[in-house]
């Protein structure tokens, strides 16, 4: 019989662990990575050095007196020109002239505040949410907010009810118009796509087959020609004078749109969840509306968080598509503002403006995504 | 059939008759007749495929049927789906896979059914809960998640689960057979303390031992049928059929 000694834990050997390791085992672990490696950093090279050049090293920067929250902050003399801003570099100072109409469109100036006021209160909403996350009521403040988020909102940039002057949708316009038709159209749809999802699995044959329709017509179609569809087509049904605004019916067409790419989404979460967690929640005696809601979904849609942001983040960018009916999105605004005669020829300066915008928001959304996935994360904690 | 005397003058609390079930041509269910008294325990035992969970799924309406009756407290069980909800509040499921709903921590898994199904309050609910799980010895674990405790624990939740709602029948499908070894016993151990405490059981499983100590009846199912019941002593001593005498034979030389 042999009896063995406790053995002692120590750290893994030096070699094992370091800067140098992760070079060997990552990027050059063979030959052929290693010849990977070299040519992407070539490419980096020759990529890099101009694009800097052209956005920051020739560029100009000289945007006169800047008012920055209540401080003057002086760049230069006086705003840049067109003809002094040279062409080897950026332009930023046509930027920064054409800023109220990337952001808020023919929006009046003299009532910014209010759009303002909207983006203050969406940065707060995830600020806000989170921290309420150990609070005993949390659900009723969440329900509260999703409710009372948009009615504000809405009042706030539509203005009218005799408090505020009325701003008609014509006049939305820019990064403003983005994020409303994107936000209308996720959050109108989702529910809409949860719905069809589940009418797609249903026994009532009927709903099964007006589900799988509906479904399979929207996914079949371009969004433009939906667009088309909803903004000629749709007021020729309708009566003469009947007019409504053409920026719901735009928002219509996309609701329903991204519903049926939500449907499928979630469609994929609900295939995903075992035949066991049904069976038990139909013999603890939940009816069919308490098991979808209780069991079913709030599992399938925390497997679909990646889809259905990843889904959102497509209807965010196809929102540009709007500019072939009229509307005028924050894209659209680069081809407008480039008319100006003033500054022919900058529409690159506002195209990269855009591309890092839209950037920065999708990334923000994509790693959002990431965060509550985790949170809910309940499967593999230990 | 005479060893527990007892039992014969209680009512039938279930009443299976002709019953009949088919999957596509598959007649997996054939003529199956079967009552079950009050406070009785049954364990059906019998070979892969020969019925016994498709038969106990019948009772709590999980699988339909397409001839005969089942009774349950005097209800038969119809598509009639405010009836079934009536039934399935009586009739209380452990799973082979435990089936507990994985993102609710395991207090939340036991008031479900007592908050949205019995309309009691979450107070209640939740201190019924904890004594439950007192019981089932893993008061403990109240807040944690499924996953995060062991197969043996899981089916111990799983059964103070389908308590919560006081249930006056209990169906077990095969509730050790997914289990390690060493959990088999604590799952069987709380299943012995249900049993004495008088709750009607009809239990599909293949430990032998617990059907000896505790059934006053078992039933061996074969082919969609069952082929022979009777009390543990002449079942296990005096088998009539080769069926049964082979299928013991096979599950008791080891």
């Amino acid at each position: 019989m042999s009896v063995f000694d406790q053995q002692s834990t120590r750290k893994p050997p030096i070699s094992q662990i370091g800067a140098v390791l992760w070079l060997k085992t990552n990027l050059f672990s063979s030959w052929i990575n290693s010849l990977l490696t070299l040519a992407s950093l070539y490419l980096l090279y020759i990529m890099i050095p101009p694009l800097l050049d052209w956005m920051i090293f020739n560029a100009s920067f000289s945007f006169g007196t800047v008012n920055l929250f209540g401080f003057d902050i002086k760049f230069s003399e006086a705003m840049a020109t067109n003809q002094n801003c040279g062409r080897e570099g950026a332009c930023w100072p046509y930027i920064y002239e054409k800023l109220y109409m990337y952001t808020y469109g023919f929006y009046p100036r003299t009532e910014t505040w209010r759009p303002n006021i909207v983006f203050g209160l969406t940065a707060l909403l995830f600020v806000i949410v989170p921290l309420v996350k150990h609070y005993k009521h949390k659900n009723r403040v969440t329900l509260s907010l999703i409710i009372l988020y948009p009615l504000v909102s809405y009042v706030l940039i539509a203005g009218g009810f005799g408090l505020l002057m009325p701003v008609s949708t014509d006049q939305w316009g820019g990064l403003l118009l983005t994020l409303i038709i994107a936000s209308v159209g996720i959050i109108v749809s989702f529910p809409i796509g949860v719905l069809l999802a589940l009418g797609r699995q249903s026994n009532l044959k009927v709903i099964k087959l007006f589900s799988t329709l509906f479904i399979e017509f929207i996914r079949a179609v371009p969004l433009i020609t939906i667009l088309f569809m909803a903004s000629f087509v749709l007021p020729l049904f309708l009566e003469s004078g009947n007019y409504f605004d053409k920026l719901l019916r735009a928002l219509i067409g996309i609701a329903l749109f991204q519903a049926a790419y939500f449907a499928e989404v979630v469609r994929g979460g609900l295939q995903a969840i075992p035949r066991g967690q049904y069976e038990a929640a139909d013999a603890i005696g939940l009816s069919y509306f308490q098991k979808n809601i209780l069991i079913i979904l709030p599992q399938a849609l925390k497997i679909s968080i990646p889809n259905i942001v990843g889904s959102s983040i497509s209807l965010f960018k196809d929102t540009t598509l709007v500019l072939i009916i009229g509307l005028f999105d924050m894209l659209a605004m680069v081809n407008l503002t480039s008319n100006d005669p003033y500054w022919l020829g900058r529409e690159t300066e506002g195209f990269v403006f855009v591309t890092i915008v839209m950037w920065a928001i999708l990334y923000t959304m994509s790693r959002y995504s990431r965060k509550l996935e985790l949170r809910f994360n309940t499967e593999n904690t230990n | 059939m005479s060893t527990d005397k007892s039992k014969n003058n209680k009512t039938n609390i279930i009443e299976i008759s002709k019953l009949n079930k088919w999957y596509g041509d598959f007649h997996a269910l054939k003529n199956i007749d079967l009552n079950v008294k009050e406070g009785e325990i049954i364990v059906v035992c019998g070979p892969s495929g020969s019925g016994k969970s498709t038969l106990i799924r019948c009772v709590n309406f999980l699988e339909k049927f397409q001839e005969g009756t089942i009774l349950v407290s005097g209800t038969e069980l119809t598509d009639d789906a405010q009836k079934i909800r009536k039934i399935r509040s009586e009739v209380a499921m452990v799973f082979q896979h435990f089936n507990l709903f994985p993102h609710l921590t395991i207090v939340d898994n036991l008031t479900l059914a007592p908050i949205w199904v019995h309309n009691e309050t979450k107070l209640e609910a939740r201190e019924k809960a904890l004594k439950l799980l007192d019981r089932v010895g893993i008061r403990d674990q109240a807040e944690k998640y499924p996953n995060q405790l062991s197969g043996g624990q899981q089916q111990r939740v799983a059964i103070a689960r389908s308590l919560c709602t006081s249930p006056k029948i209990m169906l077990f499908d095969e509730p050790t057979s997914a289990l390690d070894p060493e959990m088999i016993s604590e799952v069987l151990d709380v299943m012995v303390e249900l049993a004495k405490e008088g709750i009607t059981m009809i239990c599909v499983t293949h430990e032998m031992g617990f059907a000896r100590k505790v059934a006053n009846r078992i039933i061996f199912m074969d082919d969609g049928q069952i082929v022979e019941e009777n009390d543990p002593e002449n079942f296990f001593n005096h088998a009539e059929s080769d069926r049964l005498q082979l299928f013991l034979d096979q599950i008791l030389t080891h």
